[in-house]
């Protein structure tokens, strides 16, 4: 099965080097699943799972926004964070949910703040789901 | 003991204890120096991909439009400044914050002409015992900051320049040379003019845009310039370490130097109350005979 090579950057460290088979992110316009020989291809990212694919063996990343740079041999993924199942706190996570639940209840929905609950709801959803998907599968 | 001799005696004991703290101090910052460069170093993929991107779109597609790429008359000043929480680092915020004061200074007329953002505490306090007035402020940063930190300050930072608060935004801080050397730099930050001007040699990939080139640049722009934000930050911190363990290992040579002479003069005053003894001595000795 051939490969291409998947890297995920944030601008703290490089998170991830490795010859993959496949990744399926969220793009802006939808999912994508990305094969080698894909066309060259940028776009701004969702806050949801990355699942990459490699040997037959599925890891799941929780990428919060950012972008996916394809090439024609190399694949970036330039998140703000970006996190192992492994690495995650889920009781942050936990507490960052309530804490956004209860801003977004309290905020007027066009103000700024209210945009920065609903995204701190989506990253904390998007950790959580990624740790319990993970604990499933094991 | 003859007079002067405990004076001196509590003086070296004093002069040791701060040249064991400056000592600790010294030990610390070098190794928080350390980490904080490959936090430095760590750092630089991600900046140097996102503007290999934003190049890309750049040179691969004519007649890109965005707000932060153009210039405006300028009317009004943004300034970011990077200082640190702590002091006893030499000239490290002294420098910075000079010229700062002096760009200001020089450039404007009125406080209504600028608007500062600070992170740390030693530039805070000072722009506010000058009344200056600050926008937005960042303090009690750890030692080896997290984007997630400073991303507020940095977002309000780029969104006022997006909405037309101001025309340019300027960023103040040290950059990190080696650890001797930190160069309190100027950094014209937005509008990033500089990147559609470079022309990348050989063929460019020509990359398909979801939604549209526009729409990438939208989000990537600003992410762009945080980065930068954040990198300047890291690079800060790397030169805050470098300086304080240089001006701390100053002040212990110095310290070494104080104890030394105190010593010296310790012994003479120790010799001249023996010699005046003996001779109190032989004087009465003489006296009897």
């Amino acid at each position: 099965m051939s490969t291409f090579m998947l890297e995920i950057v944030t601008p703290e460290r490089k998170l991830y080097e490795q010859e993959v088979n496949m990744v399926s992110v969220k793009g802006a316009e939808g999912e994508l699943g990305i094969l080698p020989h894909h066309i060259p291809l940028v776009t701004p990212l969702r806050i949801a799972p990355v699942v990459i694919k490699k040997d037959g063996k599925q890891t799941v990343v929780a990428v919060n926004g950012g972008f996916i740079e394809v090439r024609k041999d190399k694949v970036v993924i330039l998140a703000e964070s970006a996190e192992f199942p492994e690495d995650i706190d889920v009781e942050r996570a936990r507490a960052a949910k309530e804490r956004a639940e209860a801003r977004l209840k309290a905020a007027k929905k066009d103000e700024i703040d209210f945009r920065r609950a609903e995204l701190s709801l989506q990253r904390a959803m998007n950790r959580l789901n990624v740790k319990t998907a993970y604990d499933v599968i094991g | 003991m003859a007079k002067g001799m405990r004076e001196i005696k509590s003086k070296i004991k004093s002069t040791q204890n701060t040249k064991q703290i400056t000592k600790a101090m010294e030990m610390v910052a070098a190794a928080n120096l350390r980490r904080a460069e490959e936090a430095a170093k760590a750092a630089r993929p991600y900046a140097d991909k996102l503007l290999e991107v934003v190049q890309n779109i750049a040179a691969g597609t004519k007649d890109v439009k965005h707000p932060m790429l153009e210039s405006r008359p300028i009317k009004r000043t943004g300034y970011l400044v990077i200082t640190s929480d702590r002091g006893l680092a030499g000239g490290y915020n002294a420098n910075l914050l000079r010229k700062v004061t002096q760009t200001i200074r020089e450039k404007h007329q009125s406080p209504d002409e600028y608007a500062l953002f600070v992170i740390g505490r030693k530039g805070r306090d000072y722009f506010r015992r000058r009344g200056m007035k600050i926008v937005e402020e960042v303090t009690g940063l750890p030692d080896s900051p997290k984007f997630a930190d400073i991303k507020s300050i940095a977002s309000a930072a780029v969104r006022n320049f997006e909405n037309g608060t101001y025309d340019e935004l300027y960023l103040f801080y040290n950059r990190f040379v080696n650890a001797l050397t930190q160069i309190p730099e100027q950094k014209r930050l937005l509008p990033l003019d500089g990147i559609g001007g470079k022309e990348k040699q050989g063929p460019v990939a020509s990359y398909e845009y979801e939604p549209s080139p526009e729409g990438v640049l939208e989000v990537l722009l600003p992410k762009y310039a945080e980065t930068l934000i954040f990198s300047a930050l890291l690079d800060g911190k790397a030169s805050e370490f470098g300086a304080r363990m240089t001006a701390m290992g100053n002040a212990t040579k110095n310290a070494t130097k104080m104890i030394s002479s105190y010593t010296l003069q310790y012994n003479r005053a120790r010799q001249a109350a023996i010699t005046q003894e003996i001779s109190e001595i032989v004087a009465g000795a003489n006296a009897q005979s």
